[in-house]
């Protein structure tokens, strides 16, 4: 493997474990504080089983998600230093925000986990909030950097040099919001769906029905309503990524001929060397619509652009296909929720609909991933859009793919160890959760 | 504004290493527990550092940050050259942040205890080691950017002498500190005791690997005497640090643990201050006597503005909270 493979490899593998790790300690307070809401309101014990149990989560997922980011914050200049050595004074400004969110985070985690039976019980709630919105807020601000890579702005580059710098106007780039809002819900919409999944499984076992129930209840409404809410925050993606990356639009929908109007492709076979798709489904018009809300509008292929500036279109068609397909079986899955649930049918009778929910399990997740292949690969070969190549930003150290292969041991032993104690913590809940024994 | 944004990056330096370095001592003090006195030693621990575990680590972060948005060249000669010591301390702070926390959150207390408590025990030692050597490192003038084989650019650059003996030496005072922080946690006596013997230890261990620290300086060209002993503010550093310490083994005989953690505090950073001191605004000291300072590395006037005004904001909203929750998490329980 070369060094530049390698360093590629490297970097896609920790983002790739951390965005996991990161979502759901981001997330995950808020059904933690909306279920001590309900406790505190209620006195209903269960909840504050549940809010404790989810509490555990949080602390492994925090743990990982901290560890993973601090290596990431290092590994942008171990992997990419010429890229930061130049990009930092530029793109750092939402990362020092998000240093003292992410600190705030850390302090109030500490209030909220040990602040049991200690603190004032709406302070210690209000702790649980500010994990939350302080991890949301750290989230929002490091894809307002990565926005920053698609979408450059902030800097005049005159002759080589970056010059004219304004840290506020590369933070609020272009692409800050539509990416930060699109991977919020995203955030919300797999976490929902995984931890909602887990608690139908536990239903369908017939374990401790209550305390899953209520879980379920609070995962499966965050996750459906932010199910529906993501095809319209990817539909202004989509018309934003249009204009402003014309090169990755054309790869995620392997258009390599400019076309007006433009068909939008379901599926199909890509062929990189002969630069065209097989085996698809067509929709006329659909892409132009999409791209530019004409059906008749003319969409920029990928014969516009010159060929050393192509991205690999088979992986970021292929992961585009995965994100929408998938977004589309979740979409589909909240609308039936909703129409049970209006129905007034009580889930619980309907085994189905419980089976349906473990099935979900991983697809937002999956989702996720898949799109960020489609952000970060199809805006190879630049690391800075437009400006800076990633092969010119790596780091001049040979050797980088032993580094690769350690790394990948490592992150794949602490997912295996964090899914091990999850399936551990899940299991007790009969035995920590009994009413007789609250205070574990 | 470039005053405040130094000011910054010393004061998280400074303070990951007080706190950070007194949880990596606690793992330390673990690994030099005995068999029989490790479990209590592990709860006393837990108690201590268990809430502000997270909070410590983030030091790092904005330390790590000011780096590479103010001093970004600063920020990539460290990636460049001293990437292998970076690479094995990320290991160490990946390895050790997730054992700590999967130890107490198993739901099940059964064999994999024993592997949480290996990798948490050794990784800390490696982590505050190798630390220590990138700290090490940086004064050393070893780091050569025009090296032209991989031995002399990314090898020696950290494995030198001076560098492993200041390594050894954060190591011990990391444990040092630990053992103090936790004096002050007990709630037995036989426990204090057992935490002031380790503490007398790493004294001692910090004495010798400071010796080392000058011969090592001595052989590999490091002016070390230059900033410590010639230099009025680093021998003032070195003096304060020597009296502190004699206080501090006198104050330990009356059980004055509050202070005792203030005196322990204000001795790592006397150290610090004795060895940084005279050569600011210098950070890194290259092969043939180059340097890379604060002062002419700094970025672009904007960014250092911005990067000013959030750091300014963001220890408004930092500090207060910090303070509470140390203090609040400080009263012992009956």
């Amino acid at each position: 493997m070369d060094d530049f493979l390698a360093a590629r490899s490297q970097m896609a593998l920790s983002l790739g474990f951390h965005i996991i790790y990161a979502c759901i300690g981001m997330v995950m307070p808020f059904f933690m504080a909306v279920s001590h809401y309900k406790w505190l309101k209620t006195n209903n014990e269960v909840y504050k089983h549940i809010t404790k149990a989810w509490s555990k989560g949080v602390a492994i997922f925090f743990a990982t998600g901290a560890v993973s980011g601090t290596m990431l914050s290092f590994e942008l200049g171990l992997l990419w230093p010429k890229f930061m050595e130049h990009a930092g004074p530029i793109f750092g400004m939402p990362f020092s925000l998000e240093g003292t969110a992410f600190f705030i985070e850390a302090i109030a985690l500490g209030f909220f986990l040990y602040g049991w039976e200690k603190l004032n019980k709406w302070f210690h709630w209000f702790t649980g909030v500010v994990v939350g919105v302080s991890g949301l807020a750290s989230g929002i601000l490091v894809v307002a950097a990565n926005a920053w890579m698609n979408s450059p702005a902030g800097f005049d580059y005159v002759n080589g040099e970056y010059t004219n710098i304004d840290p506020i106007k590369a933070m609020f780039n272009d692409a800050w919001f539509t990416q930060a809002l699109h991977m919020c819900l995203a955030a919300f919409t797999a976490t929902g769906f995984a931890v909602a999944g887990v608690h139908a499984l536990m239903l369908l076992k017939k374990q401790h029905n209550d305390f899953h129930y209520k879980s379920f209840k609070i995962a499966a409404t965050f996750a459906t309503i932010c199910a529906l809410l993501q095809p319209i925050s990817g539909d202004i993606s989509a018309k934003d990524v249009a204009q402003r990356q014309p090169a990755k639009l054309a790869a995620m929908e392997a258009l390599y001929k400019t076309e007006k109007p433009a068909p939008l492709i379901i599926g199909g076979i890509v062929d990189e060397k002969n630069k065209t798709v097989s085996n698809y489904i067509e929709l006329p018009g659909a892409l132009s619509f999409l791209a530019h809300g004409d059906f008749n509008a003319e969409v920029k292929g990928l014969d516009q652009i010159p060929e050393d500036e192509h991205p690999p279109v088979a992986i970021t068609h292929y992961a585009f296909q995965i994100m929408v397909g998938l977004g589309s079986v979740m979409m589909l899955i909240s609308i039936i929720y909703f129409f049970i649930l209006w129905r007034k049918k009580t889930i619980l009778t309907s085994k189905w609909l419980l089976k349906l929910f473990v099935f979900a399990i991983p697809l937002g997740y999956i989702a996720l991933e898949a799109g960020w292949v489609v952000t970060e690969v199809g805006r190879q070969p630049w690391i800075i859009n437009g400006i800076m190549r990633t092969i010119d930003a790596v780091t001049p150290m040979p050797g980088i793919a032993w580094s690769f292969y350690l790394f990948s041991a490592i992150y794949f032993s602490l997912s295996l160890i964090v899914i091990f104690l999850l399936y551990r913590q899940i299991k007790m809940v009969p035995v920590l959760y009994k009413s007789s024994n609250i205070d574990q | 504004m470039e005053q405040i944004v130094i000011a910054f990056l010393c004061l998280a330096i400074l303070l990951y290493f007080l706190l950070g370095g007194a949880d990596f001592g606690a793992g330390i003090i673990e690994l030099f527990t005995s068999t029989k006195n490790r479990s209590r030693t592990r709860k006393t621990m837990y108690h201590a550092i268990g809430p502000v575990w997270e909070a410590n680590h983030m030091w790092l972060i904005i330390a790590i940050v000011i780096l590479f948005v103010a001093f970004p060249r600063i920020y990539t000669t460290m990636s460049v050259h001293l990437h292998i010591p970076l690479a094995v301390m990320l290991i160490g702070i990946i390895a050790r942040g997730t054992a700590f926390v999967f130890r107490h959150y198993d739901a099940v207390k059964d064999d994999m205890q024993w592997l949480y408590n290996r990798i948490f025990r050794y990784s800390s030692f490696l982590t505050a080691l190798f630390l220590g050597i990138i700290a090490g490192s940086v004064l050393s003038g070893k780091v050569d950017p025009d090296a032209t084989n991989f031995a002399d650019a990314y090898i020696f650059s950290w494995f030198n002498w001076f560098s492993i003996s200041v390594g050894l030496f954060t190591t011990a005072l990391c444990g040092f500190l630990a053992a103090i922080y936790l004096i002050g946690e007990c709630k037995t006596e036989e426990d204090q005791k057992r935490f002031i013997k380790k503490a007398k230890y790493m004294n001692f261990a910090a004495v010798v690997f400071g010796a080392m620290v000058f011969f090592s300086a001595a052989m590999e060209d490091v002016p070390l005497m230059n900033w410590v002993v010639y230099n009025k503010v680093g021998l003032m550093a070195v003096i304060l640090a020597s009296l502190s310490l004699v206080l501090l083994w006198y104050l330990l005989l009356k059980g004055r643990t509050q202070i005792l953690r203030i005196l322990a505090g204000f001795q790592v950073t006397m150290i610090l201050v004795a060895i940084s001191y005279a050569h600011f605004p210098n950070f890194i000291r290259l092969k043939g006597g180059g340097v890379i300072s604060l002062y002419n590395t700094i970025g672009p006037e904007k960014t250092v503005q911005s990067l000013g005004w959030a750091l300014v904001l963001g220890s408004f909203l930092i500090l207060p909270f910090l303070g509470y929750l140390f203090y609040k998490f400080q009263q012992k329980e009956e």
